[in-house]
């Protein structure tokens, strides 16, 4: 077990410069390119002035050299660079980002969970009754809800019915947590939707599994109530795939919230990063992008390893 | 979404014991009979009845902007006029097309480009397999529509390269789909046999290899026609998929947040279709899925 989890957590190491070179090289290749666009429209823009505005950026080095500039740049001194837009330290933009898209996904994930749990052990412990076949569809339908239409016409309801328009600018929770949960529920709830029909699926799946087993029967058949072989018995093992579920989401969350925060003005990594994105800011878009896979994949490990914990039965060598 | 993945192996085919032209037909009506799955399939059928009679079915030109702005859905007007005084209901009618087309083509490049890695990778093994399995590990390590967006945005906003940003992002789910089947049938005693009498790889791979990955495919295209659809309606919102004055629900949906209060409706209608067809879609891979994976089937 100790040296399978130290053995995960060296893979990361390749993995994590694989896609840093993945992004990089995907910037790089793709037309496109910031200068063009910055002297788009300007007269007098001359190819000289182009070549200047260039090296000033570093986008005039061979490609090998920028990479390693940058590489070196994140692991010895943790330093992402400058936005190329506006000369801001691309650390201290995320920094001020993270907070908004962390709130976001942990509230979505908490809203999901505390409703998607207990329906998907009701439609599986009533298997094929019309509560189940209702539990499926709607699941379903909460998977095929696109989440930037749902944000939309939240935001629609409360402006026309109430009058009310959540208020753009973050307020941190540690200074006004009533103001920032009002500003917060919308979004969270909006993008929790999808989540919720997922973990509720996978719920009433790992349910069905888990209550047809032996041990299941073997409870049942010692007298058992109901109430005790679904909660206790049944619930405790089936959990363990959904726990897993919910920390792969976690990660795509965070990317995800990206067309929320859009539509809600939050400031978050991934309006950051489209906003980058339109822009050409190379180092931002790198950064905010190696920053969202770098989330997904120590989660998704992490998710691994929490497995192996949690399901005995699971044995590495 | 990873639930999807785990799709296993097809069931052998049904024992086809002297059965009359009407039993049989019976028993593959008992096997496909699936309310949601047969419900599913009926909203595709209907939404590609209406992408491909769009012309016949609207009542005005898309892109003509000869009516009053911002009306409300009302008598000529099904669902209303927009901000450009272009008929709302011509232009979800001939958004079908492009949501189904966008969407058709991006799991296609997925398919082919991922079914060969995966054949590839999952035949050949060694050397091969590894590298394009650390390739597909690196390209999952992102989050799907982060990928997405990145690769569209600097490929420059169109609809084609949405498409393309689509495709290439559902690729390696396809792949490692595709390898894990293969990886399976090449440790069936059957392949072996094959081996040994001397089937070329070619033979091998279409006549044992293929159909048994058939079912777990089957299966995702589905999935994944509804994925790429909402992918394209995402893209198209933030503008970065099909760019007006061309009909995309997603890029209707981003015009309509300007008009909000004045003419919500707009808002509501590219919104309810991209649902109806996305659900369409879950719905019938979730049939599809009672029907063709066993593993499932049995509780």
């Amino acid at each position: 077990m100790g040296t399978y989890v130290l053995r995960r957590l060296l893979l990361l190491i390749p993995t994590l410069f694989g896609m840093s070179l993945f992004i990089f090289l995907m910037l790089r290749l793709l037309p496109g390119d910031v200068v063009d666009l910055m002297t788009a429209g300007q007269e007098q823009a001359t190819d000289e002035s182009k070549r200047k505005l260039r090296e000033a950026f570093g986008l005039a080095d061979p490609l090998p050299v920028q990479y390693v500039k940058w590489i070196l740049g994140l692991l010895l001194r943790g330093d992402p660079g400058k936005s190329l837009r506006s000369g801001q330290p691309i650390g201290e933009a995320l920094g001020q980002a993270l907070p908004v898209t962390l709130e976001l996904t942990l509230l979505a994930v908490l809203m999901a969970t505390t409703v998607a749990i207990p329906l998907g052990v009701l439609s599986a412990s009533h298997r094929d009754s019309g509560a189940d076949f209702g539990g499926r569809v709607a699941g379903l339908i909460g998977l095929s809800i696109p989440s930037f239409w749902l944000a939309t016409l939240t935001l629609l309801f409360t402006s026309v019915v109430f009058g009310w328009v959540p208020p753009v600018s973050w307020v941190p929770p540690t200074s006004d947590p009533l103001g920032n949960l009002e500003q917060m529920l919308l979004p969270a709830a909006a993008l929790a939707v999808q989540l919720m029909a997922i973990e509720m699926r996978m719920t009433r799946t790992t349910m069905l599994e888990v209550l047809g087993q032996d041990y299941v029967r073997t409870a049942r058949a010692k007298g058992a109530n109901d109430r005790l072989v679904t909660y206790r018995h049944a619930l405790r093992n089936a959990l363990i795939p959904v726990i897993s579920v919910i920390g792969f989401q976690i990660g795509t969350l965070m990317g995800g919230s990206a067309i929320i925060e859009v539509i809600f003005g939050l400031n978050g990594i991934g309006a950051t990063l489209i906003q980058a994105i339109f822009n050409r800011d190379y180092p931002m878009v790198q950064a905010a992008a190696l920053f969202l896979a770098t989330v997904f994949v120590v989660i998704n490990t992490s998710v691994d390893l929490l497995y192996g914990y949690l399901d005995p039965r699971i044995k590495h060598a | 979404m990873s639930d999807a993945l785990q799709v296993a192996l097809p069931a052998p085919s049904l024992p086809l014991a002297a059965p009359t032209r009407s039993t049989k037909l019976q028993r593959v009506w008992r096997r496909w009979r699936n309310p949601i799955g047969l419900v599913g399939g009926a909203v595709i059928l209907l939404t590609l009845l209406v992408a491909v009679c769009a012309p016949l079915i609207a009542p005005y030109e898309p892109s003509s902007q000869a009516h009053r702005r911002l009306l409300p859905p009302g008598a000529p007007y099904l669902m209303g006029t927009d901000e450009l005084g272009r008929d709302t209901f011509s232009r979800i009618v001939f958004g079908a097309r492009v949501s189904l087309q966008v969407g058709a083509l991006a799991v296609a490049i997925a398919l082919v480009l991922g079914t060969t890695l995966g054949l590839l990778g999952g035949f050949y093994g060694g050397r091969l397999d590894d590298v394009l399995m650390r390739v597909v590990d690196i390209m999952f390590a992102f989050p799907g529509l982060v990928l997405a967006i990145v690769i569209a945005g600097l490929l420059g906003p169109s609809r084609t390269n949405a498409m393309l940003a689509i495709g290439v992002v559902y690729a390696p789910a396809f792949a490692r789909v595709v390898r894990g089947s293969v990886i399976a049938v090449m440790a069936e005693p059957y392949m072996e046999s094959a081996r040994v009498m001397g089937a070329s790889d070619w033979l091998a791979i279409r006549r044992y290899i293929l159909p048994n990955v058939m079912a777990p495919l089957i299966v995702m295209i589905s999935v994944y026609l509804s994925q790429a659809i909402l992918s394209e309606a995402a893209l198209s919102f933030l503008g970065l998929g099909t760019q007006p004055p061309e009909p995309s629900w997603g890029g209707m949906l981003s015009a309509a947040r300007a008009y909000m209060e004045l003419s919500p409706w707009m808002a509501i209608f590219p919104g309810a279709a991209i649902m109806v067809v996305v659900l369409g879609f879950n719905f019938l891979g979730d049939g599809l899925r009672d029907v063709l994976d066993p593993r499932l089937q049995s509780f």
